[in-house]
């Protein structure tokens, strides 16, 4: 089989830059292991909801209609999820082939072969919209945990019922984290959560969901160039959200406040006892810290551009509440721990890139999605060109920028292979173009 | 927010070479690895005389000008001559030192003139444990606590995140705060 551009992934990632190809005629394939958002449909857990208002999930192409239908300011469900991304690739007419499993990209010819378990693609540019949460990131000191306690990923994880009864560790306090220990709590496992590093921030604000605030003050269209370090900007943890219809705020307070039992980040297991860096407080104290300077900035931007007269008054939270002396063990064998939950991030999945793009830790090196393999894109990567890279409403920009990059590309190509030897010669006549 | 007027600040920390640190070392990253060494010799009781000089780091051998004695021993409520601090309290030095240290390299990096920087830092422990009257007591602290008194030409939020900061890329921080694997052999 033979394209222009292959897609890699029919989440809403490469359905968007299915999209944004499709409208500068450019043709190509998406290829997807699963089914349509297959991400959606079998690795999150029950009763997640996105942490976006239904407003915005904005996609290239999606009429404001669509995910505007039942409640602008409600959270999706997975199933919801799942149904809008596939009626985005049946109005945008995806040419989706799902089922096929890409097993290894290489270069060929002047381009790409992909490897797939339907033959191989050949093909001009391959863009990578796998996502930035293909696999879990489990830390080494997970060899430790003792054989009789049960661990699982937040990938793995569906609700309490799956778990036996008992203690459960769930170690990180990101989105994923605080949303698995709420629930875990409440179904009457006692939780300890172990917590690093994190950012805190309030569901809503002023009478407004924080969404409503980083969409309007630009903070999420913020550009990655423009952060003093990309590298620290890709690495900051998700918000603590969720997507709770009753817009209540999920922090740490809360979870104490049910009973749920804060340590500090896991640093390891030795002789089957977990233990929890001394950190804590100063973690909490710089999350507060970090959320304080959000919302003066928020309340000035508020300010600067009238709209303090329709919200509510500015609002400060109380500070995070740590134990006096939080626990720095946990005896993983006397039984009262039957669980361990990973919520400790994910990484991409980019095995099956058999090209030399990848730097020391693994990571495929690029700028803003364009990979130093002329041709290879990355989509949906961590403040890959903006702030909003990973959300569904960071798709479209970022994929109309690298069709553009990508369209650009194949005019070149197609400008060399013509006329390659005086192209190249120095007063020739040719125009000299742009890209 | 913050004044980020670096040129305008001087802490007497030399920020440029310390970016310029971490690009080189962005480059040869096998130039990070460290070697921190010291050279202790019993004197006489619980008195000892540290020395500290060449250390490994950049890929080689470094020497410096003169090398540092500190003297251990402890207090004479512990039936010693108290010739020297105890080896709890250089700790809290190190801490201290690393702590204090942090809080100038980041208000230069900020741009927030210091006036003044104080902390003082304190350890608490149950000695039942080094006594070895109670396997259920730790030896070490079971508590250690920093307070800061800072004058500086910033807000207080800004102040707190420089302690924060500070804390977060603090060396003798993490090394008290997390474990770390510690082997010991006789030559």
């Amino acid at each position: 089989m033979r394209t222009t551009a292959l897609i890699i992934g029919a989440g809403h990632a490469g359905l968007a830059m299915s999209r944004c190809l499709a409208e500068r005629s450019i043709d190509h394939l998406v290829v997807e292991r699963g089914a349509i958002a297959n991400s959606w449909k079998t690795e999150r857990w029950d009763s997640l909801r996105l942490l976006t208002p239904n407003w915005q999930s904005r996609l290239p192409g999606l009429p404001m209609r669509a995910t505007d239908v039942v409640d602008r300011d409600g959270f999706r469900s997975m199933p919801e999820t799942v149904a809008l991304i596939e009626h985005y690739a049946r109005i945008i007419a995806a040419p989706v082939r799902t089922g096929v499993h890409v097993t290894r990209v290489h270069t060929y010819g002047g381009g790409y072969r992909a490897e797939t378990d339907a033959g191989p693609i050949t093909t001009r540019c391959v863009v990578l919209a796998t996502g930035a949460c293909a696999r879990p990131n489990i830390p080494a000191s997970a060899a430790g945990i003792p054989p009789g306690i049960r661990t699982l990923s937040t990938a793995a994880y569906r609700n309490p019922d799956q778990l036996e009864p008992g203690g459960v560790l769930v170690v990180g306090a990101s989105a994923s984290g605080i949303q698995i220990a709420d629930e875990l709590q409440r179904s009457g496992r006692p939780v300890t959560l172990a917590v690093g590093e994190h950012i805190r921030a309030p569901r809503t604000y002023r009478g407004r969901d924080v969404q409503w605030w980083l969409d309007g003050s630009g903070i999420q269209d913020e550009r990655i160039e423009a952060q003093d370090d990309p590298e620290r900007a890709r690495g900051v943890p998700s918000l603590q959200l969720a997507g709770t219809p009753d817009g209540r705020m999920l922090d740490l307070n809360a979870l104490t406040a049910i009973g749920v039992r804060l340590v500090g980040r896991l640093v390891g297991v030795r002789d089957g006892v977990a233990q929890f860096s001394g950190s804590l407080r100063n973690c909490a104290a710089m999350s507060d810290l970090k959320m304080n300077r959000l919302l003066d900035r928020l309340d000035a931007w508020a300010e600067t551009n009238g709209f303090g007269e329709m919200l509510g008054p500015p609002e400060r939270y109380p500070a995070t509440h740590i134990e006096r002396a939080p626990a720095l063990q946990l005896d993983l064998g006397c039984g009262a721990i039957r669980t361990v939950i990973w919520a400790t991030g994910y990484r991409p999945d980019h095995r099956c890139i058999d090209l030399p793009v990848f730097d020391r830790s693994g990571r495929i090196r690029h700028t803003g999605g364009i990979v130093d393999a002329p041709g290879l894109y990355l989509m949906g990567m961590p403040f890959m060109r903006r702030r909003k890279s990973t959300l569904i409403d960071g798709a479209g920009p970022d994929a109309r920028e690298l069709a553009a990059h990508l369209h650009a590309l194949l005019d070149r190509q197609s400008r060399d292979r013509i006329r390659p030897a005086r192209a190249a010669a120095p007063h020739s006549g040719f125009p000299t173009f742009p890209f | 927010m913050n004044a980020m007027n670096p040129v305008t600040a001087d802490n007497g920390v030399n920020v440029a070479a310390l970016l310029g640190a971490r690009e080189a070392l962005e480059q040869a990253p096998q130039a990070a690895r460290f070697d921190w060494r010291a050279s202790c010799q019993w004197v006489r009781g619980t008195h000892t005389r540290t020395q500290v000089g060449d250390f490994f780091g950049l890929g080689g051998e470094q020497q410096r000008k003169a090398s540092f004695t500190f003297e251990t021993d402890h207090p004479e409520v512990f039936a010693a001559e108290d010739q020297g601090a105890t080896p709890v309290e250089m700790v809290l030095a190190g801490l201290g030192g690393c702590l204090v240290a942090g809080v100038a390299s980041v208000a230069q990096m900020r741009g927030i003139q210091l006036r003044s920087v104080t902390a003082r830092i304190e350890g608490s422990m149950d000695i039942r444990g080094i006594l070895g009257m109670d396997g259920s007591v730790r030896n070490g602290f079971d508590d250690v606590r920093v307070t800061f008194d800072i004058d500086a030409d910033a807000s207080r939020a800004d102040i707190e995140a420089l302690v924060a900061q500070s804390q977060k890329r603090s060396a003798v921080f993490d090394i008290l705060a997390n474990p770390v694997n510690v082997s010991v052999q006789v030559r």
